[in-house]
């Protein structure tokens, strides 16, 4: 070879790094059928995620208010945690090839974590309109995991709900 | 109210825990209130999944359920009473629930303040010795006129 050979590698199209994460979200959530139920996609920019439950008349508690339902909030806060987590896990792996998105595509996913307990904290009336929350992982070990999440409405700074929860992180050893 | 018969005992907050939209969406069933006890079951559906591999339903679907049961305890609370809502719901997930059982949660307020009800729940399947999750919960207390 007669050129001197770059310092580091050119960086790969836009659209082709773009693609790999954007396959590899969705093959996280596509698989879980109670995430579609509620009707939760995830916003990806960069690494952070931001969950979105779109509003249905199926999310109400009580229809005199109208409210979320409660329980619809502690999912939509628990599915985001998880989903966070798992995502921020696997993102090294994602970046580094060493996980192939074509893989997870075809439902060869690596276990989801499993919530040990979650505390929700209900801040203000759930309204009827879509919602959005973001997972803040405070600690992720081999075994354990701490995450917070926050879910707001119109603003980002009055949330409606927030919670915590640990999480049992699966075995990567398969 | 209730085409039930056997109702007639029961509380008539039980009419309302079974019109909650998303209640009905989750496919529960609403068996009893009464004196600050509540008895509510949601049966295995493929909906509620959060792991497709095993087919184990989803901890959100199961604190939807303890958020409900635990609200229908305290709204049938005899020194409670009226509208409630959750101010803080702690559960703790003791084990995956067994694919295909029905899930059913048995809520208590055990003690009610003027302003603040207190409920603890625990949610089961087919096996009654081992629970599946428990709960403990605040709720808000309707103030008297």
């Amino acid at each position: 070879m007669s050129e001197r050979p770059p310092a580091r590698p050119r960086p790969e199209p836009v659209q082709v790094v773009k693609q790999r994460r954007d396959d590899a979200l969705a093959a996280l959530v596509a698989g879980v059928p109670y995430i579609r139920f509620l009707g939760i996609g995830f916003d990806r920019r960069g690494d952070e995620l931001t969950g979105v439950m779109a509003y249905d008349d199926k999310l109400i508690g009580n229809p005199i208010l109208p409210a979320l339902h409660g329980g619809a909030t502690a999912a939509f806060l628990e599915v985001t945690a998880i989903i966070g987590l798992s995502w921020a896990v696997l993102w090294p792996e994602i970046e580094s090839g060493a996980i192939d998105p074509a893989t997870l595509a075809a439902g060869r996913m690596p276990r989801l974590p499993k919530t040990i307990d979650f505390t929700i904290d209900y801040l203000r009336t759930g309204l009827p309109r879509d919602a959005y929350a973001r997972a803040q992982i405070s600690r992720s070990g081999r075994r354990y995991a701490s995450v917070h999440v926050e879910a707001w409405q119109d603003n980002r700074s009055r949330p409606f709900a927030q919670a915590s929860g640990h999480f049992l992180m699966p075995r990567r050893d398969v | 109210m209730t085409s039930d018969a056997m109702d007639e005992d029961d509380h008539p907050g039980l009419g309302f825990i079974r019109a909650l939209p998303h209640a009905v969406a989750l496919g529960m069933t609403a068996h009893a209130m009464k004196d600050g006890r509540a008895e509510l079951s949601m049966p295995w559906s493929e909906d509620l999944v959060g792991d497709p591999e095993t087919g184990v339903i989803h901890g959100g679907a199961v604190s939807a359920l303890m958020d409900t049961c635990c609200g229908a305890a305290a709204m049938c609370h005899p020194d409670a009473g009226g509208s409630t809502a959750t101010l803080g719901l702690r559960i703790d997930y003791m084990r995956a629930a067994t694919p295909g059982q029905t899930i059913r949660a048995r809520a208590e307020c055990y003690h009610v303040t003027r302003s603040v009800a207190f409920v603890r729940a625990s949610a089961l399947d087919d096996d009654d010795a081992r629970p599946v999750a428990t709960a403990t919960g605040t709720f808000t207390v309707a103030p008297r006129s």
